[in-house]
């Protein structure tokens, strides 16, 4: 490799991954010396625990976005799992451990089946996935207030609860070590398996890929159904944080996730991105939040810089884009 | 007499990086007259039309227009000078009117509003002047049939001061009596004194409208004849005519073997023909024909890319049931398709991901990719091919576009298929890498494979190929032995199912 070469690389590396990473260090920066608390231990270790749902969801809407579709129903999703684990969670008739793994287990299931069904739709008859999903997001926000008859579900197991509230060395909360293991286990997946490279692949040139003697279908239904088995896990990260089950849970987490991968670079045209990506974007998501409410911003203005941060790391990737082009040529 | 040529072209030449798509072509189009522009695939009739319609800007000569010098910097400028073009695809938007298509360059206004009584009224006008009397102008143009469009493209073009049309193959999807309208509408135009310029594939039609006709081949102008004094074998042997160089490898040592690959009675959407032919081992087939003979889409429903309504295929002796491009790969076919970025790389990924897409399993166990051996078998690939790339992480997007074509044939290479059908090869690659490429097709060759080679290069086919099938409309109207090779017979063929209308 010839010295230009190799400074190219660096520098293209360091456009792809880092590049979002500085923008979150400039905001812990910024935070810690606006606001005295922002660095304190108890406030990291909440930041973690704020960002560790969105992350695990937006782990799985980046599969589907990198394929070049989207998943608009996690977050009723969500809500229709947290009825039907939160069942079976505080069913008399079953044995403490028993009710835990099963809620678990039937969580999981339940968002794959859902994820497998809004792929199968989408690739059989060729909907964009924004329609059957948008769909979706309403046939699950239904079924949770029916089966649950709007009642909210709590007095889960103490073992269950306190697990949720659990912290590590002080600073690392359960649920957040959860939500790394899905985020390096999903790039693992990305980068390292033949279902990775076909979701980069399809997300590029579909058309190549089928006719490359792919079946196109098959990985696409899959990314969908990995996608509603984050929300499956999540829901169970909610159900531990919160102590509950409501079907009225994860309104506009959808919205939190989309944004997440987007702010970490992933395209919305599919083909390009990254988890870690995904993971810097979800953390600034919830630096600007955390930090803008130490510094004593209101609710409403909170709304608003959130909003300009999604617009302004847009602006911002297609200048990476377009820089690194340039380097290319 | 130079006022009696509206258009006058004066050793146009131009250039792409690469080739010389027109070479010092003079033209000259009298008022009034019907001029066919004859030429094969590639002589340079749609590089000559866009030079004269602004699209490209010649790179030498001049043109003259009506006495005066005429260079547009843009279509819009070649459409004020009175030059209209239309294009064998429609460029109609289908959800408005009939009378807004016609006049969308310029809607008649009234107080900043669309006028459009006084639109409808013109329309009508243009309309009834190409016969299409019985629709409304109001009707959308999706209602429409397709030699309905065509009109409507025409009535477009007459709409301003036309002084020149300019007509590419309007005749490729009309029935006969349409044809007869449009020709009649043709003449109404010329005896106006509008000059008209008609490409067209089908020969016959040449004689029916033409007054005068003009030969392109290979960028040159090889002549132009009043139309009465040519018969179709002449026309044929104006646009062959080239001097065979002796620029293709053609190995004698590998003589093809048992058969292969059977095909038999390939029917498929919109080609109702039933298509049949052998390939045997270590066999180069070529099939010739025009471009929209049928030629690319029946390599598509032979390969499952798209579906077939009947058809027989027999691999080995073994009938094989394709359903998708999935089972032809798997039952060890591979198509390379004649539009390299759209369907065949993935731009914007690197020279190991496209070379090992193919065949992941061999590089990977359990699901997980082995980049080690991928990257090893990419440089194997690179290397053997003399690809040139800065490395195996460049993405293909930034490869020219012969070493784009070596990525495509290397992936399927990793794959080590049987039969190997190739859509246009060497289309817009440069002449060294063209040649790598043939004799990569002779090493696959010598191996035993078969290869399917589909081109519209009429001289790379005959100076490869074993044998030589040809299409004409959907038909397969011949297949040649190469001691029988002969560019008039196959063009002959190339043109027989369009000589009766």
């Amino acid at each position: 490799m010839s010295e230009k070469s190799r400074l190219r690389s660096v520098v293209n590396i360091f456009l792809k991954e880092v590049g979002i990473g500085v923008v979150l260090l400039v905001l812990v920066v910024a935070f810690s010396l606006g606001a005295p608390r922002f660095f304190s231990i108890i406030n990291v270790a909440n930041i973690f625990t704020q960002i560790s749902i969105n992350t695990v969801i937006a782990v799985g809407m980046t599969f589907v976005i990198l394929l070049g579709g989207i998943d608009l129903s996690v977050g009723s999703v969500l809500a229709l799992c947290s009825i039907i684990a939160g069942k079976i969670l505080v069913n008399p008739e079953l044995s403490f451990g028993m009710a835990i793994v099963l809620s678990v287990l039937v969580s999981v299931v339940s968002g794959m089946l859902i994820g497998l069904i809004n792929g199968f739709i989408s690739e059989t008859w060729k909907i964009h996935s924004f329609i059957v999903t948008l769909g979706m997001l309403n046939i699950a926000r239904g079924l949770a207030l029916q089966i649950s008859q709007s009642r909210t579900i709590f007095n889960f197991p103490k073992a269950f609860n306190d697990f949720g509230t659990t912290t590590y060395f002080g600073v690392l909360p359960a649920i957040f070590l959860i939500a790394l293991i899905l985020v390096i286990l999903g790039s693992i997946i990305l980068r390292n398996t033949v279902f990775g490279r076909m979701i980069f692949a399809i997300g590029n040139n579909e058309e190549s890929v089928r006719l490359s003697g792919h079946n196109v279908k098959f990985y696409k239904i899959l990314a969908y159904t990995i996608c509603g088995g984050t929300v499956g896990i999540a829901t169970i990260m909610y159900m531990l944080r919160m102590s509950i089950a409501s079907p009225i849970l994860g309104v506009g987490f959808e919205l939190n996730a989309i944004a997440a991968v987007v702010i970490g670079g992933t395209s919305m045209s599919g083909g390009k991105g990254s988890l870690v990506g995904t993971f810097l974007g979800a953390s600034i998501m919830g630096v600007l939040n955390n930090g803008l409410l130490l510094i004593g911003m209101g609710d409403f203005a909170r709304q608003i810089v959130t909003g300009v941060i999604i617009i302004l790391a847009v602006i911002l990737d297609t200048y990476r884009t377009r820089f690194s082009a340039m380097l290319n040529d | 007499m130079a006022v009696d040529n509206i258009i006058e072209l004066k050793n146009i030449s131009l250039f792409f990086p690469g080739v010389k798509a027109l070479d010092s072509v003079d033209l000259d189009v009298r008022k009034g007259e019907i001029h066919i522009l004859l030429g094969e695939n590639g002589a340079g009739k749609s590089s000559l039309v866009k030079t004269i319609c602004g699209v490209y800007k010649q790179n030498n000569g001049a043109m003259i227009l009506d006495g005066e010098t005429y260079s547009p910097q843009n279509p819009l400028a070649a459409i004020q000078s009175g030059i209209r073009v239309v294009y064998q695809e429609f460029n109609l938007l289908s959800y408005l009117s009939i009378a807004e298509n016609i006049f969308f360059e310029k809607l008649p206004r009234k107080n900043g509003l669309v006028d459009f009584k006084r639109l409808n009224a013109d329309a009508r006008k243009l309309m009834d002047k190409v016969g299409l009397n019985q629709v409304s102008p109001k009707a959308p143009v999706e209602s429409l049939g397709v030699a309905q469009m065509q009109l409507v493209e025409i009535a477009k073009a007459l709409s301003g001061d036309s002084r020149v049309l300019i007509l590419d193959e309007p005749t490729a999807t009309l029935m006969p009596d349409e044809i007869d309208t449009l020709f009649d509408l043709l003449k109404t135009l010329r005896d106006e004194g509008v000059s008209i310029i008609y490409i067209s594939h089908r020969l016959n039609e040449i004689f029916r409208i033409g007054d005068r006709v003009s030969v392109l081949r290979n960028g040159k102008m090889v002549g132009t004849h009043p139309a009465e004094e040519l018969d179709i074998k002449s026309i044929v042997k104006m646009m062959v005519g080239r001097s065979m160089e002796n620029e293709y490898p053609f190995d004698e040592t590998v003589t093809p073997g048992d058969p292969l690959l059977e095909v038999n009675n390939l029917i498929f959407k919109g080609s109702p023909h039933p298509k049949s032919f052998t390939l045997r081992k270590g066999e180069i087939l070529g099939i010739a024909g025009l471009v929209g003979s049928g030629r690319t889409e029946t390599m598509r429903a032979l390969f499952g890319a798209d579906p077939k309504d009947a058809g027989e295929v027999i691999l080995h002796g073994n009938t094989l049931n394709i359903q998708s491009p999935r089972n032809a790969v798997q039952s060890g076919l591979c198509l390379l398709t004649e539009d390299r970025k759209q369907q065949g790389l993935i731009l914007d990924m690197n020279c190991v991901e496209n070379t090992t897409i193919t065949d992941l399993g061999s590089v990977s166990s359990r699901g997980f990719l082995n980049k080690q051996a991928e990257r090893e078998a990419t440089e194997k690939q690179i290397r053997e091919m003399n690809i040139k790339t800065p490395g195996i992480d460049q993405k293909t997007l930034y490869l020219s576009g012969g070493n784009q074509q070596k990525i495509l044939i290397g992936k399927w290479l990793f794959r080590d298929s049987e039969v190997f059908i190739f859509d246009e090869p060497t289309r817009g690659i440069d002449v060294g890498a063209k040649y790598e490429i043939y004799l990569l097709l002779w090493k696959l060759a010598a191996m035993g494979r078969g290869i399917i080679m589909v081109s519209s290069d009429l001289p790379e086919l005959m100076g490869v190929c074993h044998r030589i099938a040809v299409f004409s409309d959907g038909k397969i109207t011949g297949e040649l032995e190469r001691k029988d090779f002969d560019a008039e017979s196959i063009l002959t063929l190339s043109y027989k199912e369009y000589l009766h209308a």
